[in-house]
């Protein structure tokens, strides 16, 4: 593990023109996990006990793109999207994101949080029956994280803290528009269990680290930091904690 | 609702595509295309390469503020060519039309490849699309293509003139390097997707004539004959 701050960064595939992933010397650390999850959370004890070290932080997520951050938004009120339309929509919001954030981020030796990444999105692209590997020829523009943690929580307890949070579910996480029988609950039930097992079976291909996030948010982030701990050099780390 | 890729021999339709520099002449000639399978009473349909209404806001945006890099002018292209594709010229392809696209992936395949993106993640993006049935390249002259488009409308765009690319501060000239280029990347995809290879620099009726000629070679056009008389 002690080895990962050192590890030079690469693209999962060709990359960007003109970008030599070896000289971006921040950190790319992301979450992953359902609406529910407690990633939001996470991430604002994350970036607490980073900023407290004195670490610069930014950071991206889905939908928050300049370029079409806003029209992704507005068009899945529409409900009219189709799969490899949805898909590329969000691969160009995350593509603006990467170009004008992560990238001058990480050459400016930040440490940026994603809350969520490419996985949530091939996730469901899989799930609504895109061919995987033309995903992940999409995505081989895409820089690998220097961490990976995917909070990982069942279904059921997805829902009760999406009825609690926003007193609903939410169409598209609910499935809705690849399902045709079953009301709202159970669409999200058997989407959330469809999305864990592709999360499961890319796991191993991605490597990332799950996280049990049916705990108290406390006990999880002690969890997470003692995790994150390890991609920060040590000698940087050294003398800033106290 | 599914997403498999469908492949062009399993539709009962025929894609018919034109690629080309502006000012080559290809939309007069698809055009005519048109007329002639309309009058003659065969099912077609003519899709151009244009902004289908989901995007149009943030291309036009983009291109406004100049927000697009190579990576974001392919993507954002490609999700908009995917709407159209999805809504119109697949489920036409199914319902046994002849289509007629005024520029299809190639455009796409050309001016990313010109702006440095990796083709072969290009090819990747499009791989969703059928490949069309016949794909005619109208080759003109640079020269030629030039004097038509400066005579024929008043302003050239940001970027549609390549000035992303930095060749030269003048708009004018950094059009003529990017026809250029664009003009390399057409000839170098005619052997490997089979272009047609029409030359231009002929009366319009002398290259329909020809253009014709391929369509009835290629495409068994009794079949398109609509079934109920209009």
């Amino acid at each position: 593990m002690e080895n990962i701050a050192l590890t030079p960064k690469k693209f999962y595939g060709q990359g960007l023109p003109n970008v030599d992933p070896e000289k971006l010397n921040g950190k790319l650390i992301v979450i992953e996990g359902a609406d529910g999850s407690g990633r939001t959370t996470q991430i604002n004890l994350l970036s607490d006990w980073l900023e407290r070290l004195g670490y610069a932080t930014t950071r991206v997520g889905l939908k928050r793109s300049k370029l079409v951050g806003a029209e992704l938004e507005e068009a899945m009120q529409g409900n009219t999207l189709s799969p490899i339309t949805l898909s590329l929509f969000y691969a160009t919001d995350f593509a603006d994101q990467l170009e004008k954030t992560i990238i001058p981020a990480l050459k400016s030796d930040f440490i940026v949080l994603a809350d969520r990444y490419i996985y949530t999105l091939m996730a469901r692209d899989i799930a609504r029956g895109v061919d995987p590997a033309w995903v992940r020829e999409v995505y081989g523009i895409a820089l690998v994280p220097d961490a990976v943690f995917y909070l990982k929580a069942g279904p059921e307890l997805l829902a009760e803290r999406n009825f609690k949070n926003k007193g609903g579910l939410d169409y598209w996480e609910s499935g809705m528009d690849i399902q045709r029988s079953g009301d709202r609950y159970e669409c999200f039930i058997k989407y959330h269990r469809k999305i864990q097992n592709i999360f499961g079976e890319m796991q191993e291909h991605y490597g990332f680290e799950s996280i049990s996030a049916g705990r108290a948010p406390n006990t999880i982030s002690q969890d997470l930091i003692s995790k994150v701990r390890f991609i920060l050099s040590p000698l940087e780390l050294n003398g800033r904690e106290e | 609702m599914t997403a498999k890729f469908v492949e062009g021999q399993e539709l009962p339709g025929k894609l018919i595509a034109v690629e080309g520099l502006d000012g080559s002449g290809k939309s007069t000639q698809i055009h005519l295309v048109k007329r002639w399978l309309e009058l003659e009473g065969y099912k077609v349909f003519f899709t151009e390469w244009n902004s289908s209404p989901l995007l149009r806001q943030s291309v036009k945006n983009g291109k406004r503020e100049q927000l697009l890099t190579p990576t974001t002018f392919a993507l954002i292209h490609c999700t908009d060519f995917a709407d159209r594709y999805e809504r119109q010229i697949l489920p036409l392809l199914h319902a046994g039309y002849i289509v007629l696209a005024d520029r299809y992936i190639f455009t796409a395949f050309a001016r990313d490849a010109v702006r440095g993106c990796d083709r072969d993640w290009v090819k990747s993006l499009y791989s969703y699309a059928v490949h069309p049935h016949v794909t005619f390249f109208f080759d003109v002259p640079l020269e030629m293509a030039l004097s038509r488009i400066m005579s024929g409308r008043a302003k050239l765009k940001h970027y549609e003139a390549g000035m992303d690319m930095g060749y030269s501060p003048d708009i004018l000239q950094s059009f003529k390097t990017f026809q250029g280029k664009m003009r390399e990347e057409y000839l170098r995809m005619t052997e490997e997707f089979g272009f047609i290879k029409i030359d231009v620099g002929r009366p319009p009726d002398q290259l329909q004539k020809e253009v014709r000629g391929h369509i009835q070679e290629r495409i068994d056009l009794e079949r398109y004959k609509w079934k109920t008389s209009r």
